[in-house]
């Protein structure tokens, strides 16, 4: 441990401080959403934005998703750098033609000649009590089409890093932040610094399992890697940060490393992001493993609102935990 | 706020230059559909082709009130928007023909074209589908000062997408610069217009305190003094606006739509084209009112054809992209 304690920051704070030095450095870059400037959204991420910067570059918008992702797609296209801010991942639903017909293939449509430098920011995860409607993980979806970024935060210090390098990324980058962690701490240096996007970060060392997971799922298995390590089992926590670009590199030597691998990922399990990280890695390390690789993903159901329901929807600390342990037969 | 063209407006103080420039703008677009309609007959061209025959007066008129870098926004079909707004023929049919040496080097085709030189944003394939980039790009231009303006082209189907409303909404709160220009040609694909649109279209656009008018479309003049009026309203910081144009698609949805008699008469049809053609109504002014004579016209006419002629064969002449282009610019 530094002598100097590192800063700490939550999730929520490393993205505003992302956004703030990013605005302060490129005018170009402003930001759209409902309730995003006063209000700083309901999960109050942007507080304090728009009185630095002003309400032509904190934007309040109408409840019309569609309508300003697609400004923001032409905004972007013509000379800004928007920061699109859909409240809850769920509204994707209401965006797709924008983001999936619009501003993943402009470029590509255009011969390379037209450019859409545009963040589309939104959230995942369950347990909040939220319901079907409030609750689902659909990075899946984004991760499948061409043209598009797909990040995945799991710490405040990355979040930071990973946001500043999406606002200066010439393609449309979707954000997923999990909106259990916003309150959540960690260090976050003083300093300016980024993460590039495609580079996944080996959140704990270990040797006998790999355990691949994304977003909320990496402190999920950070906490089965404590119960396997009282079993003498040791685990290593690989997370990709981003699902497109895919580091599969890191991905593969750590399954070749430890022969057995399991992918946890909120999202759900059937046609998912587990499904392509497993294929990964069963090509890449397919006669360095012992087993086949396990994929662990949100229960195939829309999420329950009742406390008791919902909770068995995700893998928790425990599930993943169980898994690793059998796959290591030490049960 | 609402007109309708009770009357032909015919601008004033425009030249004869700007007269011509029309004139030869329309036989372009009529003789470059022309020749995809060949093209496509003689199985040249892969895909789909959607003519703007007939329709060519909006696209002309609403483009020559336009500055080069102003921006458009195009559907699929965008042939008469780009050409109007300054596409070169012979890279728009390398493009139709999947040439690299297309204005998208291949990847986008007849329903894609996009050319940041003359400010053209792209044609869209989804319908209603660039009402969002239209008026980004007006956001854009007011954000940077540089007083251009957007115009967002889309067919009467695309009233049908509720996004339209979205962006006319976003557009009147902020005050963009940005048209909204509807090309109603009566058939959303092969169904009446009436059938699929309740209300006064009008009334739409005036719900958000958006000025709204049509206009007769295949009056080149009433389209020009109209587009330069709402033109200089948005560059002047006036705000959007909402223009039906009403013109008239002479041959099919696409050229493979040729029995259409279940949804339209011939006898329709005839009375549009001999009648109500964009190019002939213009021409026959410009002979009444002695700007142009007919061997003038003819001669532009000649010049096009040749041009035209020149530039498809330099198409078909053009080479096919190389395949390991086909993971080339989906990243920037």
């Amino acid at each position: 441990m530094p002598e100097v304690a590192v800063r700490e920051l939550t999730f929520a704070q490393a993205v505003k401080e992302a956004l703030a030095e990013e605005m302060r450095r490129d005018s170009r870059v402003c930001i759209l959403g409902e309730d995003v400037a006063e209000a700083g959204t309901p999960f109050k991420v942007l507080s304090g934005l728009v009185e630095e910067f002003g309400k032509e570059r904190v934007i309040d918008t109408p409840i019309s998703e569609a309508g300003f992702t697609g400004v923001g797609v032409g905004a972007a296209m013509t000379g800004m750098r928007p920061v699109i801010d859909i409240m809850f991942g769920d509204f994707l639903t209401l965006v797709m033609d924008q983001i999936v017909n619009q501003a993943a293939k402009v470029h590509y449509m255009s011969g390379g000649k037209w450019k859409v430098p545009m963040v589309l920011r939104t959230t995942l995860g369950a347990t909040r009590r939220s319901a079907a409607q409030h609750s689902q993980s659909l990075h899946a979806w984004l991760s499948h089409v061409p043209g598009l970024k797909v990040v995945m935060p799991s710490t405040p210090y990355d979040a930071k890093g990973l946001l500043k390098s999406a606002i200066r990324d010439d393609n449309p980058v979707v954000f997923f932040e999990d909106k259990m962690m916003y309150r959540q701490k960690g260090p976050v240096p003083e300093e300016e610094y980024t993460i590039p996007l495609g580079v996944a970060d080996i959140k704990r060392v270990g040797k006998d399992i790999s355990l691949v997971a994304t977003s909320s799922m990496v402190e999920v298995a950070l906490a089965a890697a404590i119960l396997l390590e009282k079993e003498g089992i040791s685990a290593e926590v690989i997370d990709p940060r981003t699902t497109w670009p895919l580091d599969e590199k890191t991905l593969v030597e750590s399954a070749k490393k430890t022969s057995k691998a399991i992918v946890i990922d909120e999202g759900y399990g059937r046609y998912g992001v587990t499904g392509e990280l497993a294929s990964v890695i069963s090509e890449g390390a397919f006669y360095s493993l012992e087993a086949p690789v396990k994929r662990m993903g949100a229960m195939h159901v829309p999420i329950p609102f009742s406390p008791p329901l919902e909770d068995v929807t995700v893998p928790t600390g425990q599930t993943v935990y169980e898994a690793a342990r059998a796959m290591c037969r030490k049960n | 706020m609402s007109k309708t063209a009770d009357a032909v407006r015919i601008p004033s103080g425009v030249s004869t230059e700007k007269w011509l420039q029309m004139y030869r703008r329309m036989q372009m677009i009529r003789l470059f559909e022309e020749q995809v309609n060949e093209l496509y007959t003689r199985a040249l061209m892969p895909g789909l082709a959607h003519l703007y025959v007939g329709e060519e007066a909006v696209a002309v008129g609403i483009c020559e009130a336009l500055r080069n870098d102003d921006y458009i926004t195009s559907t699929h079909r965008g042939h008469g928007h780009c050409l109007a707004k300054g596409a070169a023929p012979d890279r728009m049919f390398a493009e139709l023909l999947g040439k690299e040496a297309g204005y998208c080097r291949g990847k986008g085709g007849s329903m894609h074209i996009a050319d940041p030189a003359t400010g053209n944003l792209g044609a869209n394939a989804i319908v209603a589908g660039s009402a969002g980039i239209a008026t980004g790009a007006a956001f854009s231009a007011k954000h940077a000062g540089k007083a251009q303006v957007a115009v967002c082209f889309f067919g009467e189907g695309a009233l049908g997408q509720g996004v339209v409303y979205e962006v006319m909404n976003l557009a009147a709160l902020w005050k963009l610069p940005v048209i909204y220009a509807c090309e109603n040609n009566f058939y959303t694909e092969y169904t009446h217009f009436k059938e699929t649109t309740a209300g006064d279209v009008l009334a739409r656009g005036e719900a958000f305190g958006v000025p709204s008018e049509s206009v007769d479309g295949q009056d080149v003049r009433a389209v020009y003094a109209v587009a330069s009026r709402l033109v200089d309203r948005a560059r002047s910081g006036g705000g959007p606006s909402f223009l039906v144009c009403e013109t008239y698609r002479y041959t099919g949805h696409h050229v493979g739509d040729i029995n259409r008699e279940y949804y339209r008469s011939k006898q329709e049809e005839l009375e549009w084209k001999t009648k109500r053609d964009p190019i002939q109504l213009l021409s026959n002014w410009l002979i009444h009112e002695k700007i142009a004579d007919e061997r003038a016209l003819t001669s532009i006419e000649s010049e096009v054809r040749a041009e035209m002629q020149t530039a498809v064969d330099f198409a078909i002449a053009a080479s096919y992209p190389k395949p390991e282009e086909a993971e080339q610019d989906v990243y920037a």
